[in-house]
């Protein structure tokens, strides 16, 4: 009877061990909606966006030029998850610091507060490298459908904590401005997940 | 004789409860709920944005300001541990003298600080003087 038993147990743990490591294998999926035009599939893409960083540098979709990048948004005086999910970035960076292939994006919501000062002032406080980690600023409505396009929530909302309403979720964009990736930024385990999805891009070439 | 090892394992039983029991649960559960995210879990704050509460000069020698910060929030510049801090703290209002008191008291005992305790009386009697 034990042995039965032991073999069942050793039979489920070693079909999942199975399962991981063949989704392991398969390559990250392109998220987002998808249509069919002309028989060929075309996948949500990240549309044209310029803002400017808190180095005064413009930050455009050809700056990422054949680097993939991890986006978050938030905003300087956020009160409530902002340190936390900046925690998990800071692991992000620290992981990628010396490779050249991987940058941090990190935009504001709140623009009437975050100028570009601002942002470097913050920038500093984390004691980031700004060339690594952008943290970028500009007109309210296209910060706005950044977000959006990104699939982050944010909304101005004078009933939340700080006034705006946002989600700590991280977001792996390639460099085919596809989203390849996303995580709870408040859950450690999660970016656990996403440091290993970042490698799989990176290892796509 | 036995009534000695039947006492004698009482209070072996008690003392290893009396060592387990959290005194600062309610305040553990408060700091949780409203000042982790920031100055996280195991109270080191974020880089030079967020200072420590972990072994920080500035709780021990501002304990009678303690209450105000929480319920008023703090702006301006603080030097911890002899580091600058700029970054604006919102006061949480909705926090009672007696959640205060636990959740001042979790922080003084946290982390390998020894701040003292603070009394319902003591929080009650500062926060009629807040600055603001």
């Amino acid at each position: 009877m034990r042995f039965i038993l032991f073999f069942l147990v050793l039979t489920v743990l070693s079909s999942c061990e199975f399962e991981t490591s063949q989704n392991d294998k398969l390559p990250l999926p392109i998220l987002g909606e998808k249509e069919v035009v002309d028989g060929k599939t075309v996948y949500h893409t990240i549309s044209d966006f310029e803002f400017m960083d808190q180095d005064s540098q413009v930050i455009n979709n050809a700056f990422f030029n054949g680097q993939v990048y991890v986006l978050n948004n938030f905003f300087s005086h956020c009160p409530t998850i902002c340190p936390k999910v900046k925690q998990q970035m800071l692991r992000v960076y620290d992981k990628y610091k010396d490779d050249d292939r991987v940058a941090l994006l990190s935009h504001t919501i709140d623009p009437e507060r975050d100028s570009v000062p601002r942002l470097k002032v913050y920038a500093n406080r984390l004691e980031v490298d700004g060339r690594k980690w952008h943290f970028i600023t500009g007109e309210k409505e296209k910060l706005y459908a950044m977000s959006r396009d990104h699939f982050l929530t944010a909304l101005e909302d004078p009933d939340a904590e700080g006034g705006f309403d946002h989600s700590g979720t991280l977001i792996l964009v390639d460099k085919n401005r596809k989203v390849r990736s996303f995580c709870n930024g408040l859950k450690p385990e999660e970016v656990d997940r996403l440091l290993k999805d970042i490698d799989k891009l990176l290892n796509e070439g | 004789m036995k009534v000695k090892i039947l006492l004698l394992s009482f209070l072996i039983l008690f003392m290893v409860f009396a060592c387990q029991s959290n005194p600062y649960a309610e305040g553990k559960r408060i700091y949780t709920a409203y000042c982790a995210s920031c100055h996280m879990e195991d109270g080191n704050g974020l880089k030079s944005l967020v200072p420590p509460l972990a072994k920080s000069d500035y709780l021990a020698q501002n304990q009678d300001k303690l209450a105000c910060i929480i319920n008023k929030g703090l702006n301006g510049s603080i030097i911890v541990n002899g580091k600058e801090y700029n970054q604006p703290m919102a006061g949480i209002p909705s926090l009672n003298p007696t959640k205060l008191t636990n959740v001042i008291n979790y922080i003084n005992h946290a982390w390998g600080n020894n701040a003292g305790y603070t009394k319902i009386q003591d929080v009650e009697a500062a926060l009629k003087k807040c600055e603001r």
